[in-house]
């Protein structure tokens, strides 16, 4: 019931497309694909995931300036914030932050919504004004992708050291 | 003679709490902002122990990441354990037996009591009772020694494999299970006579530390300190995974948001776990404990997962991000904790300092898994 009423605002931000269609999801095609060309990077959109299979029910991925409107109306619905966190798809030239929602509910529901940036000014607009929760996830990604969040009120080094430069899980890190 | 310190009215001070001292259990640091007895402001200052338990999980196999996940919270390791390799068995999709699950279900029970005890021990501790650590210790000691005897470690568990368990149970377990669950429900009795009900523990926790619904919202809490505030979740109800919807068993949850409600939902919880633990025994069917059919190497589709689990601190959910390869693209740790404590700074505005201390107590802190 949620995870429709929410689909359904979701997709207002999505006015032009229709929903995409679900990956190829097979492991043999899969490598195939992999080894002879790179599949594209994924585009914006929304889509249904298999709750079994994925842990999750709902995937959206909005450009960065989408972000904060995605983010106030999983607020409005009630979602809780789980974690933030990011994923450095170095071949696509991207980084991608990635959110994690749930509900307090026996209505399971669980969102996740992406964003992808360019890897060389990796920028986002903070959502500590609507999740004070956020506050520490995104100075941990900003730790460890280097991802800076636009209007956050303390992006210091959380786990590493204070005088850290270095960005441990961008794949091009060197120890 | 040395002349009288005077603060202005309005004037602070910085008073440094950790990161080596016995109320923050580890290495936690909080910088507080004073006037006189109140804190102004508290900043929390985490990582003293960040170990890059991500990285590792990006440079090693999948089997040999099992035993960093014990590593991250060293009270209710088999909890974290449990959530890997679910994860992993769902990613590749392997097929458990139902004997294995139901003795995973019995051992993170019990580790759950475990780590429980091991937290009231310690909180009564934090407000200046020391027996009932020595109490809660020796009951500990008995589950520590049935793990032991099935696991090989009293810690630092690496029990759990993809499809199964490295060990069965044997009678004697069983007998010792069996013995220890009565014993521990007459513990239980005492721990509420010795403690429960004392006036001075009482007064510090009562109505202390009042943690609204909304704020858990925004912070993303979970376990006792969602459920003492009136929120009815548990990800073994919410988002029944392995066998928990086999079992009947209640979800304790307390209304008075106060950092007693905190203390009377985990002293719950562990009468529950035993009603859990009694039925998986009742229950527990033959079998092997290994699949016949598994891949000899653990490569999990392209794809996104995730998956939680309700440990003995709250919810922990795990991410993978796979390529297809041997070793994970990607492994995101979402440790309850971390977000438990971060609303420590918001909620102790304004609170005296000792009660702030009563209410760290009342969160169940263990910092290697903050850190990671």
């Amino acid at each position: 019931m949620i995870c429709e009423k929410i689909q359904l605002t979701l997709s207002s931000l999505f006015p032009e497309s229709a929903p995409l269609p679900p990956e190829p999801e097979s492991a043999g095609d899969e490598k195939d694909k992999k080894a002879k060309s790179p599949l594209p990077p994924r585009q914006d959109g929304l889509m249904e995931r298999e709750y079994l299979v994925h842990g999750y029910h709902l995937d959206a991925q909005v450009s960065p300036a989408q972000l904060v409107t995605a983010v106030t109306m999983l607020d409005e619905a009630e979602f809780f914030i789980e974690s933030i966190t990011g994923v450095d798809w170095i071949k696509d030239n991207q980084l991608e932050v990635v959110y994690d929602f749930s509900r307090y509910d026996f209505d399971l529901c669980r969102v996740v919504i992406r964003t992808r940036i360019d890897r060389k000014s990796p920028v986002v607009p903070t959502i500590t004004n609507i999740y004070p929760g956020a506050n520490w996830h995104e100075r941990e990604t900003h730790d460890f992708f280097g991802i800076k969040f636009a209007g956050h009120p303390h992006l210091i080094p959380l786990l590493l050291p204070e005088d850290a430069d270095f960005h441990p899980l961008l794949k091009d890190f060197k120890a | 003679m040395n002349s009288p310190i005077l603060l202005q009215p309005d004037e602070t001070f910085i008073l440094n709490v950790g990161p080596q001292h016995p109320a923050t259990h580890g290495v936690l640091r909080v910088k507080m902002e004073m006037n006189g007895e109140y804190i102004v402001n508290a900043e929390t200052v985490i990582g003293y122990i960040h170990r890059m338990h991500e990285k590792m999980g990006e440079l090693k196999t999948y089997p040999q990441f099992l035993m960093n996940l014990s590593r991250m919270d060293y009270l209710g390791a088999l909890g974290y354990s449990h959530g890997h390799v679910l994860l992993v068995e769902k990613a590749s999709g392997i097929v458990v037996p139902e004997r294995a699950e139901y003795i995973r279900a019995i051992m993170v029970e019990l580790n759950r009591v475990a780590s429980h005890l091991f937290w009231f021990g310690a909180f009564v501790m934090d407000l200046g009772g020391f027996s009932p650590l020595m109490y809660a210790l020796q009951d500990r000691e008995h589950i520590l020694d049935m793990l032991e005897s099935v696991t090989g470690s009293r810690l630092t568990y690496c029990y759990f494999r993809f499809g199964g368990l490295c060990n069965d149970v044997d009678d004697n377990f069983i007998k010792a299970a069996r013995q220890f669950i009565p014993r521990m429900r007459k513990s239980m009795k005492k721990y509420h006579k010795l403690v429960t009900g004392n006036i001075i523990f009482r007064k510090r926790l009562e109505g202390i530390a009042p943690l609204s619904k909304e704020m858990c919202r925004k912070y993303g809490a979970s376990s006792a300190v969602a459920r003492g505030s009136g929120i009815n979740f548990d990800v073994r109800k919410n988002e029944p995974y392995s066998v928990y919807p086999e079992f009947d068993f209640d979800v304790p949850v307390y209304h008075e948001c106060d950092s007693l409600a905190r203390y009377m939902v985990r002293m719950d919880e562990i009468e529950q776990s035993l009603r859990i633990v009694e039925q998986g025994l009742d229950k527990l069917p033959g079998g092997p404990i290994m699949p016949d059919k598994k891949p000899k190497l653990i490569k999990p589709p392209v794809g996104d997962y995730y998956q939680a689990v309700e440990t003995a601190r709250g919810s922990f959910g795990i991410r993978l991000v796979s390529d297809g390869g041997k070793n994970p693209y990607r492994l995101k740790l979402r440790s309850p904790t971390y977000s438990n404590m971060h609303l420590f700074d918001e909620a102790c505005q304004g609170m005296m300092i000792m009660d702030a201390l009563a209410f760290m107590g009342s969160l169940d802190l263990v910092i290697p898994e903050i850190d990671r």
